[in-house]
């Protein structure tokens, strides 16, 4: 079942590069579907910080790519942008 | 460096070969060319845009653009992992043919 079709608002975190353009496109894609998220930029950080964040990501995709979409804490991850995969599960 | 003399640069050297640039230049082919330009500048080497470096050069040498799997992707997608690099055919297809392109690079290559 689409997470936002459930009624509860939908936490969006989306784990991107500065430089990737699925990145961009996800984002547009959110921003135009009027969808709330917090966007984290691996490189835009530093040191232990990235690794902390890289950490972080392979939790969700081991393969670390991006963008990797995690939807309320992990009830769903979308590894790179495929707008029907988000469509769907965020009942758009 | 500006990111219209690298396309210039590199279109006249990657399509003869088959390599032909995203012909969406502007939502795709230009922004990632500014990518690699940044990168350029970050890590002192054009590593794809759409990829975390580590910034330790032998460890990166397989994402620099163009990257290992390129060939492979493209052979099997049309499209490289970032869509800058596409066959003559995919640049040809509707947009709804195309098939997003999954991650090739192992994980163990993470250099983190």
């Amino acid at each position: 079942m689409p997470i936002l079709a459930q009624g509860a608002p939908v936490n969006v975190k989306v784990y991107a590069l500065s430089t990737c353009i699925h990145c961009k496109n996800a984002k547009k894609f959110l921003d135009e579907h009027n969808v709330p998220y917090e966007a984290v930029h691996l490189d835009q950080a530093q040191g232990d910080e990235r690794k902390q964040l890289v950490e972080e990501v392979k939790k969700y995709n081991p393969a670390c790519s991006f963008p990797t979409i995690v939807l309320n804490g992990g009830d769903r991850v979308v590894v790179g942008f495929r707008k029907s995969e988000l469509e769907e599960a965020l009942g758009l | 460096m500006t990111a219209e003399k690298l396309y210039e640069t590199l279109k006249k050297i990657q399509e003869p070969k088959g390599n032909y640039f995203n012909k969406d230049l502007e939502n795709m082919t230009m922004p990632l060319l500014e990518g690699l330009l940044e990168n350029k500048k970050t890590y002192g080497y054009m590593v794809c845009p759409c990829r975390i470096a580590s910034g330790e050069y032998e460890q990166d040498r397989d994402i620099i653009c163009p990257c290992a799997y390129r060939e492979p992707d493209m052979k099997e997608y049309g499209a490289c992992f970032c869509g800058l690099y596409v066959t003559e055919e995919w640049n040809a297809a509707p947009e709804e043919e195309h098939e997003y392109v999954p991650e090739r690079r192992p994980p163990e290559k993470l250099a983190f």
